[in-house]
């Protein structure tokens, strides 16, 4: 790292590590292929191609990489999900369709290290033998869409990608297409739905598992841009030197998008688990806000389950059980997983003492109710009433009951829907009423109990602004 | 079929078909996305122009367009702004940004809601959309002009955001 | 798939079935019904209205080293999920538990059902679906009776003119996409589909295009609420005052097999009943909807005589006597007979018998062939053309001599003829009145008044398909009953007893008191028939025929079953 210079006010911090951010804001860098091979560029390509494509899946499984979207699950174990009996074509997709609330690396990868990215994808298309792949990008990243299709367009010219590619007889197609507007399409079969021309409804597993009966009824693999970018440095170190990076089974590194109530928002690539809540905040971040005191940090994306700042946390350290404070808790998948929230996509906000509590969680409600796909009845009818209950607290014009209402709506939507996203719009609700009953409680009115409401009055009178 | 599609559009468009060599359905998406770049909203004709291009019943495209906020069916104003809703940008102040920004456009922000997503300025000149998560939450808050993300616009500066566009 | 039989255990009763029987199913058989809107065992499963939710339970995974122990009768334990699962699109395998009385279920069937209503309108007084409501059966048994919901309820599309027979009023929609589904996935037609999204879906066609393909109230039958609703039925009577009656569509040689539902001697729906050997659970919109002849103001109710100032109503034994005295007036050769494929198989034995008795060789049907239409249409639009040949014993395509006759009629060879069951003046037929008119006599058995009547000496009052019983062979070579469902007007008759007398006053010397007896003297007559009774044939009917004949929508859906696409 040490010949890489960077834009001055945008040098990473000394605690990064950065390996897939290496050269974002990275001075004189650019997002062409020029750039790129003078720095080693397509190396891990050209030797990808003479290995075996399951020696490929073998370092990544050894590397111990975890799915960067959400989720978590293992890159390496998901490619071995396709059938061995498998005749039709595999088909890989880059899951380009950052959505959840307080996510933001996979724009600085498009737009300013766009071959990192192809480097990764014709990878681990090589080792899962797809010779058709798709970069799913959110409509609302029009430049990154343009600088790939760029990309693609070089690195095609240079054989990187095409027919027999770097004088192999492996042979890629890949394309780029753009959402429109859409968080579900981050969910894989919805995104696999969107990309064949319908509304991105996600399926049912069982039995329409991706690696099975993905795009187009055939298998296919998906990953996150983070991920599939992975994939090259994986190659580069050895699986088992990459594991080294990191925590046992939460290895290598991730970029931790931080938003919110902090001096210094932004993100930062670093070892997995290397780094604690409080040193994000603190040392990456440079604090909170003068005078501020921090009131709750959602962990992994607004979906993930908050976590209030003085709550307790027990974690297993060896062979014992500690208890520990939020500003204690590893950034890890395991970690955050046992103190009752999830690393998720790696957006942290944070929220300090400025902000009403029912304001922020009616914020979120009013995405998930808009994000709603409608498929399935759970979530498409509990995710709007959530909102226009937690309108009506931010407004005053609920009453104690309609919190109890509220969590019961959850629980009813938690667990019951085709797709993840039935949590990703429960548990905000669920860990906010749980942590914080009486903040929200005191925002309520009891002799409003069993009040008919109108609700375009109600609103019309809220102030949902703060 | 009352939809005139200029020569070196639909070239565009069939040269973007031959990308989903197994499916034709699938370029529904980017077929839309070509027609509202030039057409700046998809009307009536411009869903049933992409069915029979496509080879699908109008309401399989019907269905796409009114799913995702992408899509537009109104025409939108000159300059197409879009301001982040959602939670770190609203934190930020994207409230504020959006009724600053309404105001100095001449925009009645009353008139937008679940049926008409943005408003259009009495000129013509601006709409303004609110919309979830544009993925910039580390600089918020942010609202896309058209192609062109702005970051830490501070709701002050709103006027001065519209002016570069004027 | 081979019959590799599993052990699933269903609230705690053990039972077995064939893998991969989806779990929905496996309750049915055992008796235990899950509740469900969105799937249908004749259309994909999408999963979407969570209603079929079950605890479901496996055995666990032992760690290593570690055996599990089985019970006395070989069972392993059962470790319960925490998370439920849909029962319509799961499957069981070995030792699979299911529990679909447990409080997770329960709770599971309350969240959903207070879900579905939460937007729903609860117009159930004015409702058509009413009665017949998923939503209404489903509330009472897993709902809560209360409402939590204090907002306002999303506002939708209502009475929506979405194609000449159906409507939709998009609030009571619950988006269970059966409609959509039956429309591309067995219409071929695929122009509903849902606009917008989350809890604002809405059900919609585009603008410009309509729901008017020929199945399209198929989708009001498999509504689950009263979304979609036939504009024919709509707020003609609540579905309980309905008396249902099991018969076979008479509009084509397919027989679909239906349920036809009346009020007071008045038919007011027709809907399809599921065979998987004919009609799977469908139904087309036309022959639905042909009952309405049935009230028609032009329904024949009395036998009628031609005098010089017209027809004169008569008494039924007049009548049958003058019929039968001036057929027997004539030469053998000079009488023709043209009975109807539209007639049952008891009618037609008694026409043969008739032609016997009066020595008549000149006996043939109206054929009547369109085109099939590839789903359940027949190219055939009689629904008895395999019955009529069988039974008259035709040795040519049923109607092939109907042109000789024609001749015959013109050149006096032909002096006398009865129809039985057709007007000859329909374009089927091709006779035209002028040509009636050079016979010397002309009479009619017919339910409706035509231009054959009212050039008939004799006119005798018959039944539609609706007022008898008797049975039909369809074009695959189907043996199926139908079955009177409303009550013959005035004095009109079956035709099988207007035959019979007429038999008697020629001295035929038939007996037979009802169409059982009459089927039985056909069975011993006409081999094909031999050894069936009428009331023995199954109400999904019985193969008659082995004809090869394949009906396409069947074969479409078998592909289907193959692949697991659908139960079937």
């Amino acid at each position: 790292m040490s010949n890489v210079t960077y834009i001055s006010g945008k040098e990473p911090h000394s605690r990064e590590h950065r390996l897939i951010f290496r050269n974002i804001d990275r001075k004189g860098y650019d997002p062409g292929l020029k750039c790129y091979l003078k720095d080693g560029g397509y190396e891990q390509l050209k030797k990808a191609v003479t290995m075996e494509p399951k020696a490929i899946t073998d370092e990544v499984k050894a590397a111990g990489l975890r799915g960067r979207g959400g989720a978590g699950f293992p890159t390496g174990l998901k490619w071995t999900f396709i059938p061995p009996t498998n005749t039709k074509p595999v088909y890989l997709i880059c899951n380009a369709d950052e959505s959840e609330p307080g996510t933001f690396k996979d724009r600085y990868i498009m737009h300013q290290d766009p071959h990192q990215l192809l480097e990764g994808m014709a990878i681990a298309c090589y080792a899962v033998g797809a010779k058709l792949a798709y970069i799913y990008v959110r409509e609302e990243f029009p430049h990154a869409a343009r600088i790939l299709e760029e990309a693609i367009a070089e690195a095609t010219k240079a054989g990187f990608l095409g027919k027999g590619i770097c004088g192999s007889t492996f042979d890629l197609e890949l394309y780029v297409h753009r959402g429109a507007g859409a968080y579900i399409c981050g969910e894989e079969t919805g995104l696999i739905e969107s990309l064949e021309g319908k509304r991105p409804y996600p399926r049912i597993k069982p039995p329409f598992f991706p690696a099975v009966l993905g795009l187009y009824m055939s298998p296919t693999i998906v990953n996150n841009v983070e991920s599939l970018c992975h994939v090259k440095h994986i190659l580069a170190m050895g699986g088992a030197e990459y594991a080294k990076l990191g925590t046992p089974n939460n290895t290598g590194t991730r970029i931790l998008c931080v938003s919110g109530d902090v001096q210094k928002p932004g993100y930062f690539e670093v070892q997995v688990g290397k780094v604690t809540l409080g040193e994000v905040i603190q040392d990456l971040c440079g604090g909170l806000k003068p005078g501020r005191k921090l009131q709750a940090v959602i962990p992994g994306g607004s979906s993930a389950k908050v976590l209030r700042a003085d709550e307790r946390f027990k974690l297993k350290r060896g062979d014992e059980m500690v208890e520990i404070g939020l500003e204690d808790i590893p950034m890890d998948f395991d970690s955050l997983a046992a103190c009752g929230s999830m690393a998720g996509s790696g957006g942290v906000i944070i929220i300090d003492d400025s902000r009403k509590i029912s304001w922020v969680l009616n914020n979120i409600n009013s995405f998930y109710a808009h994000e709603s796909c409608g498929q399935c009845t759970p979530c498409r009818e509990g995710s709007l009433w959530m909102k226009k209950i937690s309108d009506r607290i931010v407004a005053g014009k609920a009453s104690p009951d309609d919190v109890a209402t509220l969590e019961s709506v959850a629980n009813n939507i938690e667990g019951k829907t085709i797709c993840a996203f039935g949590e990703a719009c429960s548990w905000p609700t669920q860990s906010f009423i749980r942590k914080f009953r009486e903040e929200l409680v005191a925002d309520t009115r009891e002799e409003l109990a069993g009040v008919p409401v109108n609700h375009e009055t109600t609103l019309a009178a809220a102030n949902l602004k703060n | 079929m009352s939809l005139s599609v200029p020569a070196d559009i639909e070239k565009e468009i069939d040269e973007r078909i031959t990308h989903y060599p197994v499916s034709r359905r699938s370029a529904v998406l980017p077929v839309l996305h070509i027609l509202q770049r030039h057409f700046r909203f998809l009307s009536e004709d411009a869903v049933s122009w992409t069915a029979a291009k496509l080879g699908l019943e109008p309401i399989q495209v019907l269905e796409v367009v009114t799913f995702y906020p992408g899509f537009r069916q109104e025409a939108p104003g000159k300059v197409h702004i879009r301001v982040c809703r959602t939670l770190s940008c609203a934190m930020a102040g994207s409230y504020e940004l959006l009724d600053n920004l309404c105001q100095a456009a001449g925009i009645d922000a009353s008139r937008m809601g679940h049926h008409h997503p943005f408003a259009v300025s009495k000129d013509g000149r601006f709409s303004i959309e609110f919309v979830e998560c544009l993925a910039s939450c580390g600089s918020a808050p942010v609202c896309l002009v058209e192609d062109e993300l702005h970051e830490r616009v501070s709701p002050e500066t709103a006027p001065d955001l519209l002016a570069r566009y004027s | 798939m081979a019959d590799d039989l599993v052990n699933v255990q269903i609230d705690g009763t053990w039972h077995q079935f064939p893998k991969g029987t989806r779990m929905i199913e496996a309750c049915r058989q055992a008796g235990v019904e899950v509740p469900h809107y969105c799937y249908h065992p004749k259309l994909s499963s999408p999963g979407n209205c969570r209603m079929c939710l079950v605890e479901m339970g496996m055995p666990p995974r032992p760690k290593p080293g570690e055996e599990l122990t089985r019970d006395e009768d070989g069972r392993l334990p059962i470790q319960w999920m925490p998370r439920p699962v849909i029962a319509c699109a799961n499957t069981v395998s070995e030792n699979l538990g299911i529990r679909t009385e447990s409080a997770l279920t329960k709770s599971c069937r309350e969240g959903v059902m207070e879900l579905l209503l939460i937007n729903h309108p609860l117009d159930c007084p004015i409702c058509d679906q009413a009665g017949e409501c998923r939503l209404q059966e489903f509330s009472v048994e897993h709902g809560t009776g209360g409402s939590r919901f204090r907002e306002d309820k999303v506002k939708k599309p209502k009475n929506v003119d979405i194609g000449p027979r159906v409507r939709l009023d998009d609030e009571r929609c619950i988006m269970c996409s059966r409609c959509i589904r039956f429309t591309a996935e067995v219409a071929d037609d695929p122009v509903l589909g849902f606009t917008e999204r989350g809890s604002h879906t809405t059900l919609a066609v585009h603008p410009g295009r309509r729901l008017e393909n020929n199945y399209s109230l198929n989708t009001v039958d498999i509504c689950p609420v009263g979304a979609l609703t036939s504009t024919d039925f709509r707020f003609q009577m609540r579905v309980w005052f309905l008396k249902e009656i099991e018969s076979i569509c008479t509009g084509c040689g397919r027989g679909c097999n239906t349920e036809v539902s009346s009020r007071e001697g008045s038919i007011l729906r027709q809907t399809p009943r599921e065979n998987n050997e004919v009609n799977s659970t469908w139904m087309c919109d036309r022959g639905r909807l042909d009952f309405h002849y049935v009230n028609s103001e032009a329904r024949l109710t009395q036998p009628l005589l031609k005098g010089s100032e017209g027809h004169r109503a008569v008494s039924w034994k007049i009548a049958v006597k003058t019929l039968a005295d001036n057929l027997a007036g004539f030469e053998s050769s000079k009488i023709a007979i043209i009975a109807s494929a539209r007639l049952t198989n008891e009618d037609l034995y008694l026409v043969r018998r008739l032609a016997q008795q009066l020595g008549v060789k000149e006996l043939d049907v109206i054929a009547r062939l369109g085109e099939d239409d590839g789903y359940l249409v027949a190219a055939d639009r009689n629904p008895n053309s395999r019955g009529a040949a069988l039974v008259l014993g035709l040795d040519s395509e049923p109607g092939s001599r109907v042109c000789g006759i024609r001749r015959d009629i013109e050149s006096g060879k032909i002096a006398a003829l009865l129809a039985i069951g057709e007007d000859l003046t329909s374009p089927e037929a091709g006779f035209s009145p002028a040509l009636l008119s050079q016979l010397e006599f002309l009479g009619q058995i017919h339910h409706t008044a035509n231009s054959t009547a009212d050039a008939a000496a004799v006119v005798l009052p018959g039944a539609t398909s609706f007022e008898k019983s008797g049975s039909m062979v369809n074009v695959t070579g189907r043996l199926q009953r139908l079955a009177p469902v409303v009550p013959l007007p005035g004095e009109a008759r079956e035709d099988w007893v207007i035959l019979r007398d007429l038999l008697q006053a020629l001295d035929g010397g038939n007996g037979a008191g009802s169409s059982d007896e009459v089927f039985s003297l056909l069975a011993q007559e006409v081999s094909a028939f031999e050894g069936r009774t009428l009331a023995g044939i199954s109400p999904l009917g019985e193969v008659l025929l082995e004809t090869g004949e394949t009906v396409p929508l069947l074969e479409r859906e078998k592909e289907r079953i193959a692949k697991g696409e659908i139960v079937g």
